[in-house]
């Protein structure tokens, strides 16, 4: 069994180290092209905002950290807060509920789902704002004292998100392999220790990024309280407006603090994220 | 002279029109090891998820220590146990399976202490001492505070059986615990094995494994088609099969 070698190449002389030869990379022209094109529209698009004087600049630092509007932004974001509890409270019940073996119960569940995600939050907000007209009395009180609008928004809101919370927590559930259910049903574990202890734990994995997408998405949402006189962020901003005319630079000043909120809650979903993949093997 | 640790009988199981189980009858006593052989789809498996109610048999009936499992009997009904019953059954048999299934997000610890403490209330300052001590018997005590996803596949096997043996079970059943496994990691898990049945734990393995087969096991069933074709020692099973299905499988495996 001989073997023959195959010959060197002729630009090694034979006995010398052959050196490597240089790889160089192609020339990107065209990308380079694109971006200078790019960062110049860029540029102009920038100056013809800061060189615009409708846009009032001034007056939008004049009223960015007013007292108003600062109490507008905690309404904001409190209302935020206790809907994404709320309504995620409510939604993992419906999630459990959905996938129970009661026939009634998954009934009931779907049906919920089905309603609320049925109907525009905004008609809903205002079927709520008048809901005296249907039951003018609860639990003996009068049901325009019962619901302000401040009452009737956190209700509303909060049954509305419920119903898109229990899609994301069921999906979260389904997400994990049922192996993991079999290995704790066979060491004994309860019905709710598995659910609290093995299953939402790993299930907050694919829970997460769409809960953050909702909690941004409720932040921005929570803006259309403003047509039943909730004084939220931009409500707030509107009352200062239809006083002093200055419709654009109090808009913008909602508009940065939007901006401002949803940027750090992005944040913190990024760590919320890093804390739920422990254990997995991309953690880190 | 040793007593029956479980009595499966005529156990029948189907998945829709498919009949996995044609009336089982097994007989394991204490403190004896059990291996099941058969090809795929043959129902061992199935028989072994029916043993801890897993699976609900269709009829029939399976003890393990004298108690039925899954059921109450009253006259000539039995009555299925509700859930929180049929758990407290479970903790007295320990379940391997193929593909480990440790929780990913707890620790190596915390995957073993997890079921005494949870389901037998011990307090958790005793469960950790009695982890140490299991996670020092399968040679992983120094990976205590690693996530599953570290471990190879055999570790993370052998942390499986610790984890079902923190509930000091009767039975411990063994769903092809070395199936998932990389040829070379498949001695590690064996070999502990070897060592819960040098110890006197009784145990049902399912498993293609011929070699630990004839080593360990005091009784080999082989099972074909959801019925089991013979049992016996493995010196007769597998050196002297009578059924000509046993020996051509063998032949096979072999």
């Amino acid at each position: 069994m001989s073997l023959t070698l195959p010959e060197r190449p002729p630009t090694a002389p034979a006995g010398d180290v052959p050196e490597a030869p240089r790889i160089v990379p192609a020339r990107r022209t065209g990308q380079r092209i694109t971006a200078v094109v790019v960062l110049v529209l860029l540029g102009l698009a920038i100056n013809s905002v800061v060189r615009n004087d409708a846009f009032q600049w001034g007056v939008v630092a004049d009223y960015f950290a007013t007292t108003a509007v600062l109490r507008g932004l905690w309404l904001t974001v409190w209302l935020t807060a206790v809907v994404m509890a709320l309504g995620f409270a409510l939604g993992t019940l419906l999630a459990v509920l959905r996938l129970s073996t009661n026939p009634v119960l998954r009934a009931v569940s779907w049906g919920y789902v089905w309603l609320f995600r049925s109907t525009p939050i905004l008609v809903q907000l205002l079927f709520w704002f008048n809901i005296g007209a249907l039951y003018p009395h609860i639990l003996g009180v009068r049901t325009v004292d019962l619901m302000g609008p401040v009452t009737v928004a956190v209700v509303g809101l909060t049954l509305h998100e419920a119903a898109y919370a229990a899609e994301v927590v069921r999906g979260g559930i389904l997400s994990v392999p049922r192996g993991q259910l079999e290995a704790a049903q066979s060491l004994g574990l309860s019905r709710l220790r598995r659910l609290r202890r093995i299953v939402l734990p790993q299930a907050m994995r694919s829970i997460v990024p769409p809960a953050g997408n909702m909690l941004i998405g409720t932040l921005k949402g929570t803006s259309i309280v403003s047509i039943i006189a909730v004084n939220d962020l931009l409500y707030s901003t509107q009352l200062i407006y239809h006083r002093t005319y200055q419709v654009v630079p109090l808009l913008l000043v909602a508009t940065l603090w939007y901006v401002v909120v949803t940027s750090l809650l992005s944040v913190v979903q990024y760590y919320v994220e890093r804390h739920y993949a422990r254990g997995s093997a991309d953690a880190r | 002279m040793s007593t029956a640790m479980v009595e499966v009988r005529s156990v029948h199981k189907s998945f829709g029109s498919l009949e996995v189980l044609r009336g089982v009858d097994l007989d394991v006593r204490a403190g004896e090891v059990t291996v099941v052989l058969g090809p795929s789809g043959s129902g061992k498996s199935t028989l072994l998820r029916t043993i801890n109610h897993l699976e609900k048999v269709d009829s029939g009936w399976i003890t393990v220590d004298g108690t039925l499992v899954g059921y109450r009997r009253s006259g000539d009904k039995l009555y299925e146990l509700r859930e929180r019953e049929v758990l407290k059954q479970r903790t007295q048999i320990g379940f391997v399976f193929q593909n480990f299934n440790l929780f990913p997000h707890l620790t190596v610890l915390d995957n073993v202490v997890e079921a005494p403490v949870a389901a037998l209330k011990r307090p958790r300052k005793a469960a950790v001492a009695a982890a140490e001590k299991l996670l020092a018997r399968v040679g992983l005590s120094d990976k205590a505070d690693a996530y599953p996803k570290q471990l190879s596949g055999g570790q993370q096997q052998r942390v499986a059986i610790a984890r079902a043996l923190a509930l000091e079970p009767k039975l411990l059943l063994f769903d092809e615990p070395t199936s998932a496994l990389d040829p070379e990691l498949v001695g590690e898990v064996l070999d502990v094995i070897k060592d819960l049945a040098a110890s006197g734990t009784t145990m049902i393995v399912v498993t293609h494994e011929i070699g630990f087969a004839r080593e360990v096991a005091d009784t080999v069933v082989f099972m074909d088609e959801g019925a089991i074709v013979e049992q016996g020692p493995p010196a007769e099973v597998l050196d002297a099969p009578r059924h000509e299905r046993t020996r051509a499988f063998l032949s096979k495996v072999l």
